[in-house]
């Protein structure tokens, strides 16, 4: 063979570790049963929730607020699907314009907090010492509170309307990304590679943006899926309690406390938006768990 | 031809504080480096050899200033770097470089090739963006690897080819100074010479000063002009290669050397195997550090620290820290194992 053979550019697939390990994630994740239903769940409840109030507004005479007092807490029947609540309105109709409000505060609230919660998280682990004490001790203690008394807390204070409750789970989950945005960078900072760019004079924005946040993305995700979750049962208690959406607006909480008090005559007014809370949180759970699973680097071959 | 000196470092001293208690007060230091002073000339390469603690990484790291020097002057072409700030010392980056031992963790792996190549020069604002790339084609010919890799990630190469492109990035700003941290430590034999081989003929092609850090004795027996020996953070002996190996003076040096496998079975050699183990940088030992482990302490040892100097029988440039140079080579003090 002579030289050139050797030395010509072989042309084999480009592999990109980026788009792979995309790959590779989505074979494992698939293959996770599990994860794959809830998966399926969250993609139903998010078309149900952009489409589905367009549909029924477009083809049908239901609407969320149309009261009907003759008609009062009536139990599921062909007309009603889900039946009827104490104003006589349809609750199918209702929960479905209300899933748009039950994902606002799922996925605002835990954007907002991720966003803080890595900043926090990062700046603490990148440069430690006496900023890394204050931002953990200051998460500490709010993580020191039990999560719902705490958004309770910051809704009190704030007044309680949908956009306070998207506030106060959005803080109340800062701690969980800060920890775990700290552990992962701390681990980060000390490799070698992160050293080479320093030793060439690079500036910590770029060392953060560049080295360290796209090799703990991983763990952000993660925490995130697992995190609407409960920002969604959190935000949808504050509702139950009163303190979130305000009535007549059709928050899954807000119902489910509605139909509290005609839990023995009615029990459907209240079993309809606690399934669907159910439901929606066990989806993400599951799906968040799979995600889990099939990022860790522990779990590769199986 | 006159020598220029081209880094000097003077009582370099490099503490890491112990937290501990309730309030993560300091309760101690571990004393890494203790107070070091060298000189690197240009176009020279020095070595650091020593066993593992003895701060030889230590020492590379706080030149570079990768971590804070507790104490001491690092001067480069006579600026002090450790007394810039953060900002200036960024230009003087360009100047030093480093590569590092794990060819695995010192490449971003998300990174291709030519993005690592061109983001070095991009920080350092070396050529016009649009002939970095090309550039970055070069660097990769002159170690080694072909232009058309430099779309690969880093898991596509072998640690070999991974420690060229560390290479590569260290050259793309044009230092003048790389600091070698253990730089062929983690490659095969056969990998090793070829990348030793490399680092020759660029410090020929590109006139490299390089401080090279090392337990390997035989790789710094064939890369060094100088070499400096460390112990639990202090240097203990300064030579040229030729009377570091041919006429050690410390006792440690001599341990050290005898260390060395000759590959001769028939050849006896006397092996110097010293007492216990390193002690701790935390609490070192008084007076000389290695009086707990010589054969020829004394209890002047435990005493007085000694300074670095030359003997009259030692060349110039030779130094050791030893109170008994004289009396060890005269045969007047015999070792007690």
């Amino acid at each position: 063979m002579s030289e050139e053979t050797v030395n010509s550019p072989v042309t084999a697939k480009k592999i990109n570790p980026r788009i792979e390990s995309y790959k590779q994630f989505w074979r494992r994740l698939l293959k996770n049963k599990a994860a794959v239903i809830g998966g399926l769940l969250i993609v139903f409840v998010v078309l149900m929730a952009f489409i589905g109030p367009w549909i029924i507004t477009t083809f049908t005479d239901y609407r969320p607020n149309q009261t009907d007092l003759t008609n009062k807490l009536q139990g599921p029947s062909a007309s009603n699907w889900f039946g009827t609540d104490s104003f006589g309105r349809d609750i199918f109709t209702r929960l479905i314009f209300g899933a748009k409000l039950t994902l606002y505060v799922g996925f605002l609230s835990v954007f907002i907090g991720g966003i803080v919660g890595v900043v926090f998280g990062i700046i603490s682990g990148y440069y430690g010492g006496r900023v890394d004490a204050v931002i953990m001790r200051l998460m500490d203690v709010l993580l020191a509170f039990p999560g719902i008394l705490l958004a309770l807390a910051i809704v009190a204070v704030l007044g309680g309307s949908l956009t306070n409750v998207i506030i106060a789970v959005g803080i109340f989950s800062v701690p969980a990304f800060a920890r775990v945005v700290r552990g992962s960078t701390l681990s980060v900072r000390k490799l070698e590679y992160v050293d080479a760019v320093r030793a060439l004079g690079a500036s910590d924005f770029r060392i953060i943006f560049k080295h360290i946040l796209p090799n703990i993305m991983s763990p952000i995700i993660v925490q995130a899926s697992l995190r609407i979750a409960t920002a969604i049962l959190t935000g949808a208690g504050l509702s139950f309690l009163g303190l979130g959406a305000q009535p007549p607006a059709p928050e899954w909480g807000a119902m489910l406390n509605e139909g509290r008090q005609y839990m023995f005559e009615a029990g459907h007014v209240a079993l309809f938006p606690g399934l669907m809370i159910v439901l929606v949180v066990l989806a993400f759970n599951i799906f968040g768990d799979g995600v889990r699973d099939a990022l860790d680097p522990k779990m590769k071959n199986r | 031809m006159e020598k220029q000196e081209l880094l000097k470092v003077e009582g370099l001293k490099q503490y890491f504080p112990i937290k501990g208690g309730f309030l993560g007060r300091t309760v101690n230091h571990v004393k890494a480096v203790d107070d070091i002073s060298f000189t690197i000339y240009e176009g020279e390469t020095v070595s650091i050899v020593g066993e593992s603690g003895c701060g030889k990484s230590t020492t590379g790291r706080a030149i570079l200033r990768l971590e804070e020097p507790t104490e001491g002057k690092v001067e480069f072409r006579g600026v002090d770097l450790a007394g810039l700030s953060k900002r200036d010392m960024r230009k003087y980056r360009k100047d030093l470089q480093i590569i590092f031992q794990d060819p695995y963790a010192s490449i971003n792996p998300r990174q291709t090739v030519a993005s690592v190549l061109t983001e070095a020069m991009d920080i350092q604002k070396v050529l016009p963006a649009n002939e970095r790339r090309g550039r970055a084609e070069e660097l990769l010919e002159t170690v080694g690897l072909l232009p058309y890799q430099a779309d690969r990630f880093p898991h596509e190469f072998s640690g070999g080819q991974r420690q060229r492109i560390g290479i590569a990035r260290a050259l793309s700003v044009n230092p003048q100074l790389i600091i070698c941290d253990e730089a062929v430590s983690a490659l095969d034999v056969s990998i090793q010479a070829q990348v030793l081989n490399l680092l020759e003929e660029l410090q020929d092609e590109f006139k490299l000063t390089y401080l090279f850090i090392s337990h390997d004795l035989g790789v710094v027996r064939h890369i060094s002009d100088r070499i400096i020996v460390m112990y639990l953070g202090k240097i203990v002996e300064i030579a040229d290669k030729y009377s570091l190996f041919e006429n050690p003076k410390h006792p440690y040096t001599k341990a050290l050397l005898s260390a060395i496998p000759i590959p001769d079975p028939d050849k006896k050699k006397e092996r110097i195997v010293l007492r216990g183990d390193v002690p701790s940088p935390i609490d070192p030992p008084s007076g000389c550090r290695f009086h707990t482990r010589c054969p020829y302490a004394t209890e002047k040892c435990q005493v007085d620290v000694p300074e670095l100097r030359t003997a009259s029988s030692m060349k110039e440039g030779h130094e050791a820290a030893c109170h008994y140079i004289e009396e060890i080579e005269s045969g007047e003090k015999q070792p007690n194992y």
